[in-house]
């Protein structure tokens, strides 16, 4: 079954303005087939007004053996976060 | 025929039909299409809800949507032979969803310029999802149709099986203004089929005995078993609620 109906990932947008985001992954055996499948299975509930399916084996994933060597070092940056700097009372909320 | 009538037998096809495709929940031959499947027959079983409260309202002798589904028998059903049709493979299944949708897609966008409220207010929503069912059932068709050998040899057996029941789909007239001409609809429906067909590589077969009488009451053996089904606890508890 896998082999004819390869797998695929949905993302779904649920407003305009907002990202496509990812929703789960189903099996199609093409791309119209998978749109429909992710129409059929991730909208049901009214969750979206675009749909993108991926094939996942398009998709290249960060290992995660490496999880260590990738973002720990992030972890003690914390002057990479915005949170240094006075903001004027006129600016009101950011 | 009298508008009551037209409404009840629209209802009652919409509702045999749904009623069909649930009968695939649970074992539709993949997970994707086990939610596609009931996810169309909710929609037939929807407008079927709405039809039959405005059949009752026309009628006016105080019966509910419930009472016309459920509590009348096999002779006063009036849908057409096709959609009571067992379902078969998943090839006759989405054969005959291609073969009503392609019909009650252009039905229901002739039927936005209706008189009637209520008619023009169903074909808004029924439109949309009869466009989608053509969509679905279409694109199996040409898979299957032009797929495997195996495949292929079920998709030309459910063409031959269902092709037979399909004139009864142009038969009959509403009255005029508020539902379409059935007839008039056949050119569309002829060019969506052929479109389909010819990218499916199926042939459409001739018809020596076209199959009909679903709109006068006479239906096939399946219906008496289908209903049965699906009206046994009214008629077990009679009343039962949820």
């Amino acid at each position: 079954m896998s082999e004819a109906t390869p797998l695929w990932e949905v993302f779904i947008r649920p407003r305009n303005g907002l990202a496509h985001k990812h929703v789960g992954s189903l099996h199609a055996a093409d791309e119209v087939l998978a749109m429909h499948a992710a129409r059929d299975v991730y909208t049901r509930r009214g969750e979206g007004t675009s749909i993108w399916v991926v094939p996942s084996a398009a998709i290249t994933a960060s290992d995660p053996e490496r999880a260590a060597e990738n973002f720990d070092p992030a972890g003690d940056k914390i002057y990479r976060h915005p949170t240094f700097y006075d903001i004027p009372d006129d600016v009101g909320h950011m | 025929m009298p508008l009551l009538d037209e409404v009840l037998a629209l209802a009652d096809d919409h509702l045999i039909l749904g009623h069909r495709i649930s009968e695939w929940c649970g074992h539709a031959p993949m997970l994707e299409e086990d939610l596609a499947l009931p996810n169309m027959g909710l929609d037939l079983i929807g407008t079927a809800r709405t039809l039959y409260s405005y059949a009752a309202e026309i009628e006016g002798k105080g019966r509910t949507e419930d009472d016309l589904a459920f509590l009348r028998v096999e002779r006063e059903y009036r849908n057409l032979l096709l959609v009571e049709r067992p379902n078969g493979d998943f090839a006759q299944t989405m054969l005959r969803q291609l073969y009503f949708a392609a019909f009650m897609e252009p039905f229901w966008r002739a039927a936005l310029q209706s008189s009637d409220r209520v008619i023009a207010g169903v074909a808004g929503k029924a439109a949309k999802e009869m466009a989608y069912h053509v969509r679905h059932a279409g694109e199996w068709v040409i898979r299957l149709g032009d797929g495997t050998q195996t495949s292929a040899a079920r998709m030309q057996a459910a063409v031959q099986e269902l092709h037979r029941f399909t004139g009864e789909l142009f038969d009959g007239a509403g009255p005029e203004g508020i539902l379409p001409d059935r007839a008039a609809i056949r050119p569309e429906w002829d060019r969506v089929i052929a479109m389909v067909f010819a990218t499916a590589l199926l042939q459409v077969p001739g018809v020596p005995f076209p199959q009909t009488g679903g709109r006068q009451g006479l239906h096939g053996e399946c219906l008496g078993h289908l209903l049965a089904e699906m009206q046994y606890l009214q008629r077990a508890y009679p009343g039962a609620e949820w």
